[in-house]
């Protein structure tokens, strides 16, 4: 494996395996009386979140210290950033004082691969602007997999602001990746005009991809999106592309819905929806931790570049 | 194949019959004993064992399989992240007897990380081991209760154990050390 997750094109098929087998191990570790386990004792973890991300960092938290690393929130308000410091120069702070991994969550696109010229330690992409969310995408495929026993020829529609979604592209590329096959599903302005080369479908009709799902995967709508003019109101969003009881009905039997969080119920999903049971919304959330205990684990329990005995 | 027969087929049913009466004499029948086998193959023995005790005391067992992966003392060491196997101790053992089973004993560190693995899940009221082989050279102050053979060996040598549900034969083995690596279990302490 890569010493850095930045992207889901940072790993091979068989790299995605061995992730999710992992995290399989993982998850059992989670239901024990004591989830912890030494696997990464002495090692430290830096949580370095430029955006606002509760999930997601608490996330990371939890699967770091049930492997029993040390581990450091750094949040943007009330640190040396709110006084002006630079990302090279908080990174190179971080450096100094010995973090075998970074976890970062920017707003701006490339972060990450930027961090990864000035420290030592792996850099692990918590979302970086409209780039990628490599850990979320690997998270959903856990689902998926644990779901429904496979990725390979999975019918898996996006649903949303797949332009302004990091979620939509990382999952996007590995499911494509799997073998699955992807649509996405969106008002025009919203799906990039790029998408066909990634080997996915598009549609702006969400009633005639639901029939056909395996999956329905809804996005986020980002209300602040509304104000740029990408769609007329939020209502008329809901209508055209929310996920209805009505439209529930329409997706075959043991089918999924899929949300990354945090929903805005009675906008992209009615609010019951998301409580049926064919939601795994949840169970997203819970195998989020045994996934990034997996990559952790993976990136950091080797002596890799770290020092010990070398390659 | 290369290196010299330790034990055939025969002689590893044997000792696991005798290994599985020695645990019933030991305890008094199999009331509160619990079997956990270390995967990759001491969880096949842990399961023959059952069979065993069930057949002379007609008692069933819990088995359960331990992953010891994550308690390792080289992790960091290695070039790569050890692989990870499945854990499944599904039952309680608290209060109980819990019989480690592995294939090979050699250093004593899977036996310490298992045994650091199985407090995480309980207290049991004893902890005893049963290995198929002990090679010696130990590094840690570890001993077995149930051995199926002594075998001295040279510390650079590689004793293989080969059992019917994994790699389709049941033979053990000792190798000499360098070469390609041979499949089958070698006693994962290095």
């Amino acid at each position: 494996m890569n010493k850095h997750l930045l992207s889901i094109h940072d790993v091979t098929a068989e790299d995605i395996v061995r992730i999710l087998d992992t995290a399989e191990s993982f998850r059992e570790v989670g239901t024990r009386v004591i989830k912890k386990v030494p696997a990464l004792r002495g090692r430290t973890v830096v949580n370095l979140f430029y955006e606002n991300s509760t999930r997601t960092r608490i996330s990371f938290e939890l699967a770091a210290k049930r492997l029993s690393a040390d581990v450091i929130n750094f949040s943007t308000s009330g640190s040396s950033v709110s006084k002006g410091e630079s990302l090279k120069d908080t990174a190179l702070t971080l450096q100094a004082m010995g973090a075998d991994a970074i976890v970062i969550r920017h707003s701006s696109s490339g972060s990450p691969l930027t961090l990864t010229k000035w420290v030592r330690g792996s850099v692990l992409n918590a979302g970086d602007g409209t780039h990628e969310h490599p850990t979320q995408a690997l998270l959903d495929l856990y689902t998926m997999r644990e779901r429904l026993g496979r990725l390979e020829e999975l019918r898996v529609a996006i649903v949303g602001d797949v332009l302004h979604s990091r979620v939509a592209r990382s999952l996007s590329f590995a499911l494509v990746k799997m073998g699955a096959e992807v649509t996405l599903v969106g008002p025009p302005t919203l799906i990039p005009p790029d998408a066909p080369a990634w080997g996915v479908q598009v549609s702006y009709d969400i009633g005639s991809v639901l029939p056909k799902l395996d999956v329905c995967y809804m996005l986020r709508v980002q209300r602040e999106r509304q104000r740029q003019q990408y769609f007329p109101s939020v209502r008329e969003y809901a209508r055209l592309f929310g996920l209805t009881r009505d439209r529930v009905g329409m997706l075959p039997e043991g089918s999924l819905i899929m949300h990354p969080g945090p929903m805005n119920r009675g906008v992209e999903i009615e609010s019951d929806v998301a409580d049926l049971p064919q939601s795994v919304i949840e169970a997203q959330v819970t195998n989020g931790i045994a996934i990034r205990m997996a990559l952790l684990y993976l990136l950091l329990g080797g002596a890799g570049p770290h020092g010990g005995e070398g390659l | 194949m290369a290196g010299t027969r330790l034990l055939d087929e025969p002689e590893i049913r044997r000792a696991t019959t005798r290994i599985a009466h020695e645990i019933l004499e030991r305890n008094k029948g199999a009331d509160g004993v619990v079997l956990v086998g270390i995967a990759a193959r001491g969880d096949d023995l842990a399961r023959r064992l059952a069979v065993e005790i069930e057949r002379i005391e007609g008692a069933s067992v819990p088995v359960g399989v331990l992953d010891i992966t994550f308690y390792r003392d080289d992790i960091g060491m290695r070039a790569e992240a050890p692989e990870v196997h499945e854990t499944r101790v599904g039952f309680d053992i608290n209060g109980m007897t819990v019989v480690l089973v592995d294939d090979v004993l050699f250093t004593g560190r899977t036996i310490r990380a298992a045994l650091d693995a199985l407090v995480d899940f309980g207290r049991p009221t004893a902890i005893q081991l049963a290995v198929l082989v002990d090679r010696g050279h130990r590094e840690l102050p570890i001993r077995a209760d149930f051995v199926g053979k002594n075998v001295p060996t040279r510390r650079d040598e590689q004793v293989r154990v080969a059992l019917v549900e994994v790699d389709g034969e049941d033979v053990v083995s000792v190798e000499e050390p360098p070469g390609p690596k041979a499949p089958g279990g070698t006693g994962r302490e290095r």
